[in-house]
């Protein structure tokens, strides 16, 4: 049976064309980029040609940092904990605010700040999921808090907040403005230049780049105290031996996610396949699709199926070769409630019934015509099953 | 244990092959009616038990032969996980020619049993577990339904640790029996705490009434105190440890640094269930001095660790 992948929320597969770039630093390639001898210096010009693509696919300015680290969960503890050393434990500024859908590499970082002694407000999504510019106004205090941290789109349910705005409302009260950005790039177009964003996170893995590489985005003139201390790497503002096999891939998965083709084509294709998965979702009883599509990243769908807990569906679709991804508390580590439905305030029955439809550019109609067949074949035999569901309740 | 929870994920992996095939299969998934019953000569029995909003939902229908108290057809219906389909319908199966007394004694770990491959290797992951607790419970709520009792009555003990079904009771017994100490004697003496472990301490799978690092700390508070004798540390409040770490430094460590010109104070102490964490500042010489964060601090804990070997101390 061949499978099909539809949980690239989760991360993606590797471009083909991508792994044949990142191959020979896994091979003949292997000088350390520190190292004088020419083992070393071979790789130097392939790093700076990695550093251009990434600086483009967001467009940083040269005089920005873009620091290659682990993932975007490093990335994010980088800006947290570097904002605690330089703002929280030693100035007038002790207020961080976020939101109440962050992804955990931001919230269990911020709760942990907020254990040493941080202010911290979560601001809630409006009844979109979005976060306001409104509520960002409110929560605000003027040259106290340090930093917003505002996801650029979220992970469950695709929806994208407005950062541009978020970014302005936070600069004009004396703030800085961070935005993990791992589920926006490739999917819609990000513009460090544009959107004012100070800082910015990004991970390989989730447009189609290897696992274990990510980027820190820093702007120009800011300073954020390193998480790793060690060697002079990264300029000193990330010590450990740079990753170049991940870093050099990272750069060409960031090149191609982000040209305008590739934009063009997730926003047209990507976008149609997920239509019509979702036009066929919401014609079944009982089913509801969250977040308006038109403020979604173009590939996600965050369904629920009255009567059907959520990983019971999972099974019967991995079955059936196919992956997709619950917010179910049950299949996760700890029986609460999937956060971004509390913040949403979505009806407890729900929030064990969601499934997460995500696609990629290397999806395909044929693939999405079979997911359409099974998804009806398994909401009709769960809800058999099911000792909750009665239709249209 | 520890290297096998340092990764994640592939929970289905650890399924054996018959919760596999009942979760796609279920044999006694169905429901049962009052024209059934009429059919079959007995009552039907409907009995609900969990909650969608909660995850996880059972529906039990018996068909139960009023003479003999024999169920004599038993199907469900389930809103929860693979594993909790596979364990209703398991559950199900086993009710089916039992008396409603003998079905009564089918517990979640009966039910685990049943689904194993293997005798010795267990049918779904140890996180799992709590998946199957609700079969147990539902065959109650339908006993109370055929008894015309409230499910309370039927509930003899307070249990502690859902998933290997072991009570309050149980496990207080242990603990004054064989004079435990940790959680891990509990675990070994009792298996409470050695499946989805939420009954250990709180921030686990699901938030508990009673964890067992309390009832460690009561049951050996209790202990002390009908002895009579000096209540031990582990035992103690967090506000009777700050005072007897303060009875040590004052008692103990400070006159000896004073002498030499220095002192120490308390910054902070973090009380954990299994250890405790005093953080010092020192003053006077002590604080320039090269010895504090060695043979001084050695010394300090030394002194704090007569009290209790899970001290530890830290300079700030």
């Amino acid at each position: 049976m061949e499978r099909i992948y539809l949980d690239n929320n989760a991360t993606t597969m590797i471009d083909p064309e991508v792994f044949k770039v990142m191959e020979p630093f896994l091979k003949d390639k292997f000088g350390n980029p520190n190292s004088l001898h020419s083992f070393g210096t071979e790789v130097h010009k392939d790093m700076i040609k990695a550093l251009d693509q990434l600086y483009a696919g967001i467009n940083a300015s040269d005089e920005s940092d873009i620091i290659i680290n682990s993932c975007a969960t490093e990335g994010n503890n980088t800006v947290l904990k570097g904002i605690y050393f330089d703002f929280i434990q030693n100035s007038d500024k002790k207020h961080i605010i976020t939101s109440q859908i962050e992804h955990p590499a931001v919230s269990h970082t911020i709760n942990f700040l907020e254990s040493l002694g941080t202010k911290v407000t979560r601001l809630p999504v409006s009844p979109e999921g979005l976060i306001t510019p409104d509520s960002l106004k409110e929560a605000i205090i003027k040259d106290e808090t340090a930093l917003v941290s505002i996801m650029w789109a979220n992970n469950e349910t695709g929806l994208i907040n407005p950062v541009k705005e978020l970014a302005k409302i936070a600069h004009e009260n004396g703030a800085l403005f961070h935005t993990d950005a791992v589920q926006a790039i490739g999917k819609v177009k990000v513009d460090v230049q544009d959107t004012e964003v100070d800082f910015l996170t990004f991970s390989a893995h989730k447009f189609h780049g290897p696992k274990g590489v990510g980027g820190l985005y820093i702007r120009e003139n800011l300073e954020l105290t390193p998480l790793f201390h060690g060697g002079e790497q990264m300029a000193g503002k990330r010590a450990g031996t740079v990753n170049v096999p991940g870093m050099v891939a990272m750069g060409y998965a960031m090149e191609l996610a982000t040209s305008t083709e590739a934009l063009e084509y997730e926003n047209k294709f990507v976008r149609s396949l997920r239509d019509r998965l979702e036009d066929v979702i919401n014609s079944l009883d009982d089913t509801i699709v969250i977040g308006d599509r038109n403020y979604r990243t173009p590939n996600t769908i965050l369904a629920s199926f009255k009567g059907i807990e959520g990983e019971s569906f999972l099974w019967d679709l991995n079955q059936n070769g196919i992956a997709a991804s619950t917010g179910s508390a049950c299949s996760s580590e700890d029986l609460e409630a999937d956060p971004t439905f509390v913040a949403m305030s979505i009806d407890a029955d729900l929030a064990h019934t969601g499934v997460r439809f995500s696609l990629s550019r290397f999806n395909t109609e044929d693939e999405i015509d079979r997911v359409i067949e099974v998804v009806k074949k398994s909401v009709k035999r769960l809800r058999e099953i099911s000792s909750t569901y009665v239709k249209g309740e | 244990m520890a290297k096998n929870s340092l990764v994640g994920g592939s929970l289905w992996d650890n399924y054996s092959d018959i919760v596999s095939d009942r979760m796609n299969n279920p044999k006694h998934m169905g429901s049962l009616t009052e024209e059934d019953a009429k059919q079959m000569g007995g009552k039907l029995i409907v009995a609900d038990f969990g909650a969608e909003s909660c995850g996880d939902a059972v529906r039990l229908f018996w068909i139960v032969n009023e003479d003999t108290d024999v169920i004599i057809s038993s199907k469900f219906k389930s809103f929860g996980c693979g594993t909790a389909i596979a364990s209703s319908d398991t559950m199900a199966e086993l009710c089916l020619g039992k008396t409603v007394d003998e079905a009564l004694k089918i517990t979640n770990i009966d039910v685990e049993f049943a689904m194993r491959d293997n005798p010795d290797i267990p049918a779904v992951p140890p996180q799992k577990m709590h998946c199957s607790v609700m079969a147990y419970d539902v065959i109650k709520q339908a006993a109370a339904n055929y008894k015309g009792v409230e499910f309370a009555t039927l509930e003899d003990q307070e249990i502690v640790c859902e998933c290997a079904r072991v009570s309050m009771s149980t496990i207080k017994d242990a603990i004054r029996i064989n004079n435990l100490t940790t959680v891990e004697e509990i675990t070994q003496y009792t298996k409470a705490g050695a499946f989805c472990k939420s009954c250990i301490k709180p921030g686990g799978h699901e938030k508990k009434e009673h964890y067992l690092v309390d009832i460690l700390r009561d049951t050996l508070a209790e202990m002390a105190k009908e002895k009579g004798g000096e209540e031990s540390y582990a035992s103690m409040s967090n506000y009777k440890k700050t005072l007897a770490l303060e009875k040590v430094f004052d008692g103990e460590i400070r006159p000896l640094l004073v002498r030499d010109g220095g002192n120490v104070e308390i910054d902070d102490i973090y009380f954990d269930p299994d250890y405790t964490l005093v953080s010092i500042k020192y003053q006077g010489a002590c604080a320039g001095c090269a010895s504090s964060g060695t043979g001084t601090l050695q010394f300090i804990q030394s002194a704090l660790r007569e009290l209790d070997e899970d001290i530890t101390v830290r300079m700030v």
